[in-house]
């Protein structure tokens, strides 16, 4: 028999408020099944478990005030001998257990929470950034004509809901640059980086009527461009509509802030702790541009690096910053 | 398909109510960019047409985003097509 315990979502949760359950006893659950639901200082989040099994005994009730740590159901495993309790701390360990590490920056979840309680997460989370993590920035202009030509092509040659936006092109370049920039992946944690094998992409979005989210999208190193804005679809419906999971919570190895359409040119961004580094695009500009000699007009897009300085230099940014640029030159390598 | 002008009407509105639910319709600026009035970017806009296209059968291409700024352009857009 194990424990199936109240994983963190946050280094600053304590505690959490039991919901409701979504299994019983008898049930059979399967690893990343949905188990119940809990509140947070900032929203509802569905909570899954990682061991597939029969459910035995649920030990939380509604309502209840629960401790991070503290025993929500027992389970009869699958595998036989029980695991040991709550999630491997090791990094680089399979980030599909619960989060190992101490997230300091909860990006928030669920429904849309009180916005005072969001605010004072964010301003949580932030201070410590900016207090804890010495910052560095670097900035790159970028053309992104071919990028464009080439998703309008490919869009055309489609219906409505095939499109890809271009949000989830850049995430998928940011993805493909990412592989040679281990130092802006992973966390800061104990006084070391723990450089991470696996590219959970965070994407920061805001949620109508205030507040921000930054929920993963687990292994975008790993899926290819339709597969990546499926899953961005799913992960910025369910952050604004309420539904994001536990899993998709304080596991990003990176963040992305887009400020989009309605954005301002550059994004100086502050890093999410215990990430390392945070991406900043700006929005699409019409610019002159010179091109073997003369003006032409071109699309631009301004992309920067806040990077931690105890972890990696100006110069590790750059080369990412230039893997991104190159991606985007060659847009027939994105898919 | 042409729809009678009510329902492509109403079509346009529980499209956008869809994607901004907290929209209040009647104050809305008609000559105004929807992005602006409603707070939508490109993902949510996406949504809109999706939703039209679901609801009428009209599927508005890339090429013509530029042609669906406002309001009033988007119901012009709407009724030739």
């Amino acid at each position: 028999m194990i424990d199936f315990t109240l994983p963190s979502l946050g280094a600053d949760m304590e505690s959490a408020l039991f919901v409701a359950w979504k299994v019983a006893p008898g049930q059979r659950v399967g690893r990343g099944d949905v188990v119940c639901e809990v509140e947070t200082q900032k929203g509802v989040v569905d909570v899954e478990i990682w061991e597939a099994g029969e459910v035995v005994e649920l030990v939380a009730e509604p309502g209840q005030r629960v401790a991070v740590g503290a025993v929500l159901a027992r389970l009869e495993p699958d595998d036989g001998p029980a695991s040991p309790p709550g999630p491997p701390v090791v990094a680089g360990a399979p980030l599909d257990k619960a989060p190992s590490l101490p997230p300091v920056m909860e990006p928030e979840a669920g429904r849309p929470p009180a916005a005072a309680d969001m605010r004072r997460a964010i301003a949580a989370a932030m201070s410590r950034s900016k207090r804890e993590i010495p910052h560095y920035y670097v900035g790159h202009e970028l053309r992104v004509d071919k990028a464009l030509d080439w998703l309008e092509a490919r869009n055309r040659r489609v219906a409505v809901d095939g499109r890809v936006l271009f949000a989830a092109v850049l995430l998928r370049a940011c993805a493909l640059a990412l592989r040679e920039s281990p130092s802006l992946n992973g966390h800061f944690v104990d006084g070391a980086h723990q450089p991470s094998g696996m590219l959970h992409l965070g994407v920061a979005t805001a949620l109508r009527g205030g507040g921000l989210v930054a929920p993963a999208i687990r292994d975008a190193d790993r899926m290819g461009l339709d597969a990546m804005m499926a899953r961005l679809r799913d992960v910025l419906g369910r952050a604004r509509d309420g539904g994001l999971r536990a899993s998709e919570l304080g596991v990003a190895t990176i963040t992305v802030t887009a400020l989009g359409d309605l954005g301002v040119q550059t994004v100086w961004g502050v890093i999410h702790p215990p990430q390392v580094a945070l991406v900043g695009l700006g929005r699409v500009l019409h610019r002159p541009w010179v091109e073997e000699g003369r003006v032409v007009a071109a699309r631009v897009l301004h992309a920067t690096v806040s990077g931690d300085h105890r972890v990696s230099d100006g110069l590790e940014a750059a080369r990412f910053l230039n893997a991104l640029d190159a991606v985007l030159q060659t847009p027939e390598t994105l898919p | 398909m042409t729809l009678r002008p009510q329902t492509l009407r109403r079509a346009l509105e529980e499209s956008l109510l869809a994607v901004a639910p907290e929209a209040d319709l009647a104050s809305l600026r008609p000559d105004r960019p929807l992005r602006e009035e409603l707070d939508l970017d490109s993902f949510d806009f996406l949504r809109v047409l999706e939703q039209l296209h679901t609801r009428t059968g009209i599927s508005v291409p890339e090429a013509d985003y530029g042609r669906l700024r406002t309001l009033d352009e988007a119901w012009r857009y709407l009724t030739t097509r």
